[in-house]
């Protein structure tokens, strides 16, 4: 089958890639796009390394067939950053030793500012039910969840 | 094996009647997809049988809810998402909205789709139960037309359903008659979270001085489908509900299901299991529990 050309939107700009419209939006961010902060774990739903926001959800990019995100809005962990600064959530994960190996922490990342995004301030539960989709072999989680509430603090102000 | 992507092919119409006519002109050869979440797992492992497709996720029509005085009906692309976030769902049909929050977590109730959650047909399929309590109808579309069926109808087999190669799921049309009832669904499965169920349980229960007076049971997971348990139903329905009746509808229960022994559990165990969660359910309903 045919390549196709897919317009599309990552971390603000514009972008075209020619590529297999079955192609996962995972591999042609990394491979065509250069963008390898999003991370393959499982490639079947289950590990969420692969997380990346389209229009604004979250999804897993390795179940993503890229035609399906034609002309969509993709935020990657690389997108997080601006001016040179790190995103509240990424400078907690830094701090709080959040992050270990660093595998699961590009889709961590992009979960947890989802979730502070519905609940700034959330409990316990909150952050369990958020991040379940996204696994991590290294740090037991305690250390993430203290960088989500570190995060949201800081991204209250307080 | 990972697949080879050069060998298979995707189109995106934004229309129906595009997408109609391409699968219906060969029949089995055009599949469609819609979130993606169960058949991107089969593509990456090499295992889908398929290799050209059609993403319904463009069209319009296959989304949103629409509520009549007598309806609810929703597009067959609603995603797990969308069903946690609407109010009507949450008032009068919240087992769906229970059983949306937990397939899988946010990223896969994001994408993974009501239709797409039928049509895949697994017989662990979190929704089934649910929608078999609300009497769900659902609307297959092809060029041919549109016809409706009941949901308890649309699983013939082990993965094997009512659709034909040309047809997609429109829409699933819900009956606002919950006012009032008693609602219940448990999953039992290995952890609570991304975990298949073993058994799961919906019960759907109008009460009318300590009467019986509409009882709905629906089981997943037991079995090669999910299914309405309709001799447990007979033995309450009309009937005084006391330890009497719960002990012949546990008896009926467990005489009525065909479990089946696989790799998540065993046919003993999950036997025992329904017994209990119909239990925990019929003795909810009890004046004074
Ligand atoms: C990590 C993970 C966890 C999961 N957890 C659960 C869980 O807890 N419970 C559960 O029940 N499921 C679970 N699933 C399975 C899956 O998410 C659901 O079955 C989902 O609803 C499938 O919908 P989809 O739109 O993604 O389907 P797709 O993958 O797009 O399609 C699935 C099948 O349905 C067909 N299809 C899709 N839409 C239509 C339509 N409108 N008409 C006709 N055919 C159609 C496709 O051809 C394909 O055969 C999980 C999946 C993953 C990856
Ligand atoms: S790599 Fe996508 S969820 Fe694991
Ligand atoms: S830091 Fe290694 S997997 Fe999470």
């Amino acid at each position: 089958m045919g390549k196709v050309r897919i317009d599309l939107r990552v971390n603000g700009s514009a972008k075209t890639v020619d590529t297999y419209p079955m192609a996962r939006l995972l591999d042609v961010l990394r491979e065509q796009i250069g963008l390898t902060g999003t991370k393959e774990g499982c490639g079947e739903g289950e590990c969420g390394a692969c997380s990346v926001l389209v229009n604004g959800e979250l999804v897993n990019s390795c179940l993503v067939p890229v035609l399906q995100v034609a002309g969509c809005e993709i935020l990657t962990v690389e997108g997080l950053a601006e001016n040179g600064q790190l995103h509240p959530m990424q400078q907690a994960f830094a701090e709080t030793g959040g992050a270990q190996c660093g595998i699961c922490t590009p889709g961590m990342i992009l979960a947890a500012c989802v979730l502070l995004k519905r609940f700034p301030c959330p409990t316990d539960r909150q952050i369990r039910d958020g991040l379940a989709g996204n696994l991590c072999r290294c740090t037991g989680y305690q250390k993430i969840f203290d960088a989500v509430r570190e995060a949201g603090r800081a991204m209250a102000g307080t | 094996m990972r697949a080879y992507v050069p060998d298979y092919d995707l189109v995106a119409p934004d229309n129906l009647s595009e997408t109609l006519r391409l699968i219906s002109r060969e029949p089995g050869v055009w599949r469609p997809i819609a979130g993606g979440t169960d058949l991107m797992v089969l593509f990456e492992a090499g295992k889908l049988p398929y290799q050209k497709l059609v993403s319904l996720a463009r069209i319009a029509d296959l989304r949103g809810f629409t509520a009549s005085e007598s309806h609810v009906t929703l597009g067959a692309l609603t995603t797990y998402t969308d069903m946690q976030r609407s109010e009507v769902m949450q008032r009068e049909f919240p087992l769906l909205v229970k059983a949306a929050s937990w397939t899988g977590a946010v990223a896969t109730q994001n994408r993974g789709t009501l239709g797409g959650n039928i049509a895949n047909a697994s017989p662990a399929a979190d929704s089934s139960p649910a929608l078999l309590v609300y009497d769900a109808e659902i609307q297959l579309l092809s060029e041919r037309g549109p016809r409706w069926m009941n949901y308890w109808e649309f699983h013939t087999g082990y993965k094997t359903t009512a659709m034909h190669l040309d047809e997609i799921i429109a829409c699933i049309s819900l009956p606002r008659t919950t006012t009032g009832c008693a609602q219940y669904l448990r999953k039992v499965g290995t952890r609570g979270a991304q975990a298949i169920s073993k058994v799961a349980l919906a019960g759907l229960a109008k009460m009318n001085a300590g009467k019986v007076e509409h009882i709905r049971l629906a089981i997943g997971s037991v079995a090669p489908v999910p299914f309405l348990c309709v001799e447990t139903e007979g033995v309450l329905t009309g009937r005084r509900l006391d330890r009497e009746a719960i002990g012949e509808a546990k008896e009926q229960i467990a005489a009525e299901i065909a479990p089946i022994d696989d790799i998540r559990s065993t046919a003993d165990y999950r036997r025992r299991v329904t017994v209990n969660l119909l239990e925990e359910f019929l003795e909810s309903l009890l004046p004074n529990p």
